[in-house]
């Protein structure tokens, strides 16, 4: 710790001059809306999820606030329906992640390839979905997903496929589609970014010993931008605890998506339609813990440790 | 200029000797070259064609939506639709658009601000609980937006701020990864013997910063300010939760709600589809035409962070 420190003042002269609470004026509004809200909603939530709002009488009597302890906890883990979100997500996340990683890599090696003609227009294809916000998105592919509108669906029931994407077997796997239709782009761009960084040498030496394209992709360029990947994946599998926009929207147009479908929208359920805010926190609350372990656990996973935050 | 230039041609030459190493008559590589780009094609069909699927879609009468092929064009009511969309409901449609536009370009600026000084308070200064606050924005990077979200709502409420434009502006400020981006950019483009140079001849902290830190720290700022911008653009989960006048509303949150109301009024289904379009068409330009400046963010970020 002592030799970092030394390291980076060496490397960078910080100069103590003037008034020793200058920095703090610089900092001090990223220090306040840090404060007020990352850490006060999470302070606000552990002790909304410990209490209970009771409507006495019709209602007219206004409503006293109760310490319940855990019982919120209670029974959002009682709550079915609840744990059935987290295991939606969590089959969700085992075939979505690794199949939008795939194809983001398999991408980003093509892009790097020198064999591919007319780079520039097929990126810029892969990526034009990344500029769409992603409620857009899923408003759009949910026309797509509707029979009497989509060309799609016309074409392949003119083959005699009649594919129902709405179905409560088939919608999960319909938002996936629409989660990696707006998100490989970005994925590919920053991987071919980490790859095109690599220095050329490396294998061209291998190449030159008669090492294949996918040898040198599998055994070299993959290792050489592990970080790249860890970050992407990191943060496709948060994306996928954090699940909503898109079942939020598949949900106007059909029955088959649940107002609890996922952890986020049984959160956003519980506090507008439920009406009930200290069940919402509590499950906040455990959502929140749950995508820390899971992240802490990839990170670790990968041991990695992150350099800057020692200095 | 001319270090790019270089880098090119050295490319170039490495391409021509690749070239020349392939026509010496291996065929299998003209084979894979096909299958690579077939592959392509089989790609950039399933990426753009639901994009020319809504491009089509918006010129066409509620009618024809349905009655004609979707990828064909049928009577062209573009501009009708256009004009239903910008009367229906009193211009409601360019309200959104409005409210969009503040809550992601004032945001963007202000957020962009406070991430600045602060990641230049962090490259420049050393002073006690610097290590806190690196280790504290490190830290809630890992905090989802979504998560914090139905807290946030809690809060605002409390605050008496639910329902108003500030409910939303306000929350985007805390924004860690721009601070990180911003420290990055700090350490590499503001030199100490510059600011220290400053010092001698006189200037105080803060017009140091002002007249130069930020200018120096000009093309980062941009990135930051950009991601700023789409996080805000794209938001849809606060302000469903703190939003229920219409009139505030952004245009994630009134266009989903029109698509659940076209359940019941069916002339709303096309009004959806061309104010998606009208939605994405500035996003996107903006995003292309800064390419340059968001890919040097995420290589940063993803070097470093």
């Amino acid at each position: 710790m002592s030799t970092t420190l030394v390291r980076t003042t060496a490397r960078r002269r910080f100069s103590g001059s003037g008034r020793w609470w200058v920095p703090y004026v610089f900092i001090a509004p990223f220090i306040v809306v840090f404060v007020v809200f990352m850490v006060a909603p999470i302070v606000i939530a552990i002790v909304n999820s410990l209490f209970a709002t009771q409507t006495s009488g019709l209602g007219f009597g206004g409503s006293e606030t109760l310490f319940v302890g855990f019982g919120n906890y209670l029974r959002a883990f009682a709550d079915g329906d609840f744990l059935m979100s987290f295991g939606r997500v969590a089959l969700y996340g085992i075939v979505q992640v690794p199949v939008m990683m795939i194809i983001a890599a398999t991408l980003a090696l093509l892009f790097d390839s020198a064999v591919l003609k007319l780079k520039r227009f097929f990126q810029f294809a892969v990526f034009l979905p990344y500029a769409i916000p992603g409620v857009i998105a899923a408003l759009l592919w949910g026309f797509l997903y509707q029979p009497s509108v989509s060309p799609f669906l016309q074409f392949f029931s003119s083959l005699g496929i009649d594919a129902d994407m709405l179905a409560p077997g088939t919608v999960l796997w319909s938002i996936a589609n629409i989660s990696i239709w707006s998100n490989v782009g970005i994925n590919m761009i920053i991987l071919f970014a980490a790859l095109q960084a690599l220095p050329r040498e490396a294998y061209e030496a291998a190449r030159i010993d008669g090492a294949g394209e996918i040898r040198i992709a599998m055994s070299i360029k993959i290792p050489m931008i592990a970080p790249a990947v860890l970050l992407t994946t990191l943060s496709t599998v948060i994306g996928t605890l954090q699940l909503f926009n898109e079942p939020q929207v598949l949900q106007t147009i059909t029955a088959n998506v649940s107002s609890d479908y996922t952890p986020n929208m049984a959160i956003y359920a519980a506090s507008t339609l439920g009406g009930d805010t200290n069940l919402g926190s509590a499950m906040a609350v455990i959502l929140g813990i749950a995508t820390l372990v899971v992240s802490l656990i990839l990170v670790r996973f990968t041991n990695r440790t992150p350099k800057e935050s020692a200095s | 200029m001319t270090h790019t230039t270089a880098l090119v041609a050295t490319r170039r030459a490495r391409r021509v000797q690749a070239t020349a190493h392939t026509s010496v008559g291996d065929r299998p590589r003209r084979g894979w070259a096909i299958a690579v780009t077939i592959a392509m094609v089989v790609a950039a069909i399933y990426f753009l064609a639901p994009v020319l699927w809504l491009v089509i879609a918006s010129t066409k009468s509620a009618g024809d939506l349905f009655s004609t092929p979707g990828f064909a064009f049928a009577n062209f009511e573009f501009f009708a639709n256009l004009k239903e969309l910008s009367t229906y409901d009193g211009g409601i449609f360019w309200r959104w658009g409005l409210n969009s536009v503040i809550y992601s370009v004032i945001g963007a600026a202000m957020t962009t601000f406070v991430c600045a000084v602060t990641g230049y308070a962090l490259a420049v200064y050393r002073f006690r609980g610097r290590g806190t606050v690196i280790a504290i924005v490190l830290a809630s990077m890992l905090i989802p937006g979504t998560v914090i979200a139905q807290p946030t709502y809690v809060l605002l409420v409390r605050l008496g701020l639910d329902n108003t434009y500030w409910g939303i502006l306000l929350p985007a400020l805390a924004y860690p990864f721009g601070v990180l981006l911003c420290w990055i950019y700090a350490q590499g483009s503001v030199p100490l013997e510059l600011v220290e140079a400053a010092r001698l001849d006189g200037a105080g902290e803060f017009r140091i910063f002002f007249s130069m830190g930020l200018r120096l720290m000009s093309n980062g700022l941009v990135t930051v300010m950009l991601f700023a911008f789409l996080g805000s653009w794209n938001s849809y989960l606060l302000p469903l939760l703190v939003l229920t006048d219409q009139e505030l509303m952004p245009l994630t949150v009134g266009l989903t709600g029109w698509s659940q109301a076209s359940i019941t009024i069916p002339s709303l289904q096309t009004l959806t589809i061309v104010g998606s379009l009208v939605s994405i068409v500035p996003i996107a330009v903006a995003f292309i035409s800064l390419q340059r400046f968001w890919k040097s963010g995420l290589t940063a970020g993803g070097l470093r962070g």
